[in-house]
């Protein structure tokens, strides 16, 4: 089945674009992304528990969420600032991982209606480097890397 | 471009990303990569083949043991490693997607 997400990303550039048409109105959509009880819903997957710690939905508000593996241990946070908080248009926020060598990145999510009952994200992400977009593109074989052994065969397990 | 469409099939399967992420921190063989698996050995080992034969694991000989290891240059290609960073957003996306459906209803 073919994805419904695309992702852009040139060779050589700092950036990337991710675009999503949902079968969703875009108050909905917008809803899934300012609601802090709706966003640790649809960021958690089944080994990783998301939470959100602050969150303040606003211009010049800020945010920190936190991810803890199945045991309540803390895998990640991260945290950033929003320039711009539009209801049903746009955020414009910084995004940070905590303790991790990657640098801020600044995200832009354009929220746009297509039909009464469909809408569609507009995500625009700038990283500090190439390099930097690079290395968390591979990010999801870095955490493999850094995790212990016996937490690794757990990922694996699940992932059957 | 047959073979890019090779590597995208590659990395499609669960079992084939999880024994990426096995290999990505030492170089191991088949049989240690199979311990991971409940799956029989004959299924790990067709894995390993199609890892190999898209160039997504290399293989190093020591005596008698043939080592894998993750080929870095091939999964450095932008369009290759970008497929499992999409593959999670779209997971999360189709979350959204069917708990505001839920919200939807509610109303």
């Amino acid at each position: 089945m073919e994805l419904k997400t695309k992702i852009h990303a040139e060779d050589g550039k700092q950036e990337l674009v991710i675009t999503r048409e949902f079968d969703l109105p875009v108050e909905l959509l917008f809803r899934a992304h300012a609601e802090p009880d709706i966003l640790e819903q649809w960021m958690s997957n089944p080994f990783a528990t998301a939470k959100v710690l602050k969150f303040e939905g606003k211009k010049h508000g800020s945010y920190q969420l936190e991810s803890t593996d199945a045991q309540g241990k803390v895998v990640f946070r991260s945290n950033g600032v929003f320039h711009d908080f539009s209801l049903n248009k746009k955020i414009i926020r910084t995004f940070e991982l905590e303790n991790a060598p990657f640098g801020v990145q600044l995200e832009v999510y354009e929220f746009e209606p297509l039909t009464d009952n469909t809408s569609k994200l507009n995500m625009h992400v700038i990283y500090e480097s190439v390099a930097l977009r690079d290395q968390l593109l591979q990010l999801p074989f870095a955490q493999g890397l850094n995790m212990a052994h016996n937490r690794l065969q757990e990922v694996l397990l699940t992932l059957k | 471009m047959n073979l890019r469409r090779d590597v995208f099939q590659a990395i499609a399967d669960p079992t084939r990303r999880a024994i990426l992420l096995l290999v990505a921190s030492q170089a191991m063989t088949a049989g240690a990569i199979a311990s991971n698996f409940d799956t029989a050995r004959p299924t790990v080992s067709k894995h390993l083949q199609i890892l190999t034969e898209c160039d997504l694991l290399g293989q190093t000989q020591n005596g008698r043991e043939i080592y894998y290891h993750i080929n870095a240059k091939k999964m450095k290609e932008v369009a290759d490693f970008i497929e499992p960073f999409r593959k999670t957003w779209d997971d999360r996306f189709n979350k959204l997607e069917s708990i505001m459906k839920q919200y939807k209803q509610k109303k």
